[in-house]
């Protein structure tokens, strides 16, 4: 090879390692530009009132000058929880299936499940929630505590995030157990202990971290999820009292209302806090997961 | 004793199996409520027009603005991403292999930021559009979804990337190459499979999105002719329909989710039967 083409080479790698390390350098930037972004946009909102004024009030009248975020924060919050409570045990209960039990058949179709579950988008699932979980809980669930109830409403909401939340939980939770070393489980079995019994005594705490980690990880993805949520909550601004009452989670404050936030004083600064309310709390609970999985598989 | 254990086995298992079944039954039910709606909503009219004047008082017309609004919007962001995503996830890994504090906390970043939730991208897109004054249109959809699926293809990547053998690297090495010609000739190839899969996961993140685009696309009834005008969206053309009283309309928006499910339904088999194909350009170990 003549001295001009490996000089040619070597300046073609200089050149690239320079501009892919500058785009490596932009995409760890995203986050903080966004962070800043969103800070920026609402700081202005501080001015006029106090955080715990915005995170506390119930009063909501952007006409009025009134953002009080409580309703929405509470939506937010039974929302997410009752989608991780239904979800959590069937994830747990399948990831102990799928690890510990299951012929290989169940985790031959499995996987592409989880895989489609996964890709199906938000807006598809609002349509499920519209056409199945709806008219179910107002015309089957309900009846049975004696509420009425139009269907449109928190439970709604949970149930249809609770679907689309398995992947994210199944996929780390099947993660999770596969780390756990099989001498382990072997040594228990050895000692006379049964299947189940080494799953309760030995596998689960050996994971615990790990479990933890992936019902974080549901939800920090519940808490942002919007349309599906969006379709099927009813979106009342009220602070809801029971899980049949209809709610008014943050992000779908955000997507309702963005159209007409520019011709209300500070109502553009109102929906940036929310947006960064919501980038926030998922990021903690994102943040949270990762850290205590990382430990687990280190621990492993 | 015996026996409680004995029960208590048989019961915690069946519920385990029962989970696991739950789960496909789900699947099976979402899938099914879409076709039993949307299929009897569904013409060659729905697919092959844009909507005509009243459209959404259930008039004649179709959602082919919507269709073709979302692929270019999708292909747009995809091959953003790719451009940007891939020379990442390959510097990651060929140029930064010897850091691996600095590549796990790179991970670890990405990793966090796959969490944002696209609404959060989506305002963010509008503040700075607002900030400078633009309009929405598909250019900004197009940049604000590449910026939400940028850590999804990087991280995708990543994983295949990263079990790529050391081996390999160091042979490409030894034979005098530099890194750009083990990333881009030597990695590049090992995982291709792998990234084809990346891609079309991305893909199919940036077409089933509603959330980003809704600020930042807009939504118009024509199909955008240039990257400066607004354009409409497949997910939230379903939104807005169904958000109608009319019962036409509705229909129409059940026709579209199943338009959009099967699009998704043909990236995930796609996905797969590529993966099977391509496997076979690379080096066994």
């Amino acid at each position: 090879m003549s001295k001009k083409a490996q000089l040619y080479r070597t300046f073609k790698d200089k050149i690239n390692s320079y501009w892919m390390l500058i785009w490596l350098i932009l995409v760890v930037l995203t986050p903080f530009l966004i962070g800043f972004g969103l800070f920026y946009k609402s700081s202005l909102i501080f001015e006029e009132h106090s955080l715990t004024n915005l995170l506390f009030s119930t009063q909501w009248k952007p006409l009025a000058g009134k953002f009080g975020f409580y309703p929405f924060i509470v939506s937010s919050l039974l929302i997410t929880i009752l989608a991780v409570l239904i979800s959590g045990p069937i994830c747990l209960l399948a990831a102990i299936n799928l690890t510990q039990y299951a012929k290989s058949f169940i985790l031959k179709i499995m996987q592409p499940v989880i895989d489609i579950l996964a890709g199906i988008p938000s807006v598809i699932y609002g349509v499920w929630g519209i056409i199945f979980v709806v008219p179910f809980i107002s015309e089957d669930i309900a009846p049975l505590f004696g509420i009425e109830t139009s269907g449109y409403n928190i439970f709604s909401a949970a149930i249809v995030l609770s679907i689309m939340i398995i992947p994210f939980i199944l996929n780390i939770l099947i993660d999770v157990f596969k780390a756990i070393p099989e001498a382990l489980t072997e040594a228990a079995l050895s000692l006379g202990a049964t299947h189940w019994q080494t799953i309760k005594k030995v596998l689960l705490k050996k994971a615990f971290p790990g479990i933890i980690s992936a019902f974080s990880l549901g939800i920090s993805r519940a808490f942002g999820e919007t349309i599906a949520v969006l379709m099927v909550a009813g979106n009342i601004t009220k602070v809801p009292t029971n899980i049949f009452d209809a709610g008014y989670p943050l992000p779908a404050l955000i997507a309702n209302n963005y159209g007409e936030m520019l011709s209300v004083p500070l109502y553009d600064s109102a929906l940036m806090l929310a947006a960064l309310l919501l980038f926030i709390i998922v990021l903690i609970f994102n943040l949270f997961s990762r850290i205590t999985i990382a430990r687990f598989e280190k621990n492993m | 004793m015996k026996k409680i254990r004995k029960i208590e086995e048989i019961f915690f298992r069946s519920m385990a199996l029962m989970s696991s079944i739950l789960i496909i039954f789900a699947l099976g039910l979402i899938i099914f409520s879409i076709i039993k709606k949307g299929f009897p909503a569904l013409s060659w009219e729905m697919v092959s027009q844009t909507p005509k004047g009243g459209f959404y008082f259930g008039k004649e017309g179709g959602i082919l603005n919507a269709i073709v609004g979302s692929l270019f919007l999708a292909t747009g962001a995809t091959f953003l991403a790719l451009i940007i995503g891939l020379p990442v996830a390959l510097y990651i890994n060929v140029y930064l292999i010897k850091r691996v504090k600095l590549v796990n906390s790179i991970r670890f970043l990405l990793d966090v930021l796959w969490g944002v939730p696209s609404i959060v991208y989506g305002a963010f897109g509008f503040a700075v559009m607002i900030y400078f004054g633009l309009k929405t249109s598909l250019l900004a959809g197009i940049v604000v979804v590449t910026l939400f699926i940028i850590p999804i293809m990087v991280r995708a990547m990543d994983e295949s990337l990263k079990l790529v053998p050391r081996g390999l690297l160091e042979s490409a090495s030894s034979l005098g190459a530099t890194k750009t010609e083990i990333a881009f000739r030597v990695f590049l190839r090992q995982s291709f499979p792998a990234l084809i899969t990346a891609t079309l996961l991305s893909f199919g993140r940036a077409i089933g999105d509603a959330a980003a685009v809704m600020f930042t696309a807009g939504f118009t009834d024509s199909i955008p002719q240039s990257l400066g005008q607004q354009s409409a969206t497949l997910p939230l053309s379903i939104f807005f329909q169904l958000s109608s009283p009319i019962e036409e309309v509705k229909n129409r928006a059940y026709a579209a989710a199943l338009v959009l499910t099967v699009i998704i339904l043909i990236i995930s088999i796609l996905s797969r039967f590529l993966t099977k194909r391509f496997k076979k350009n690379i080096i066994k170990f």
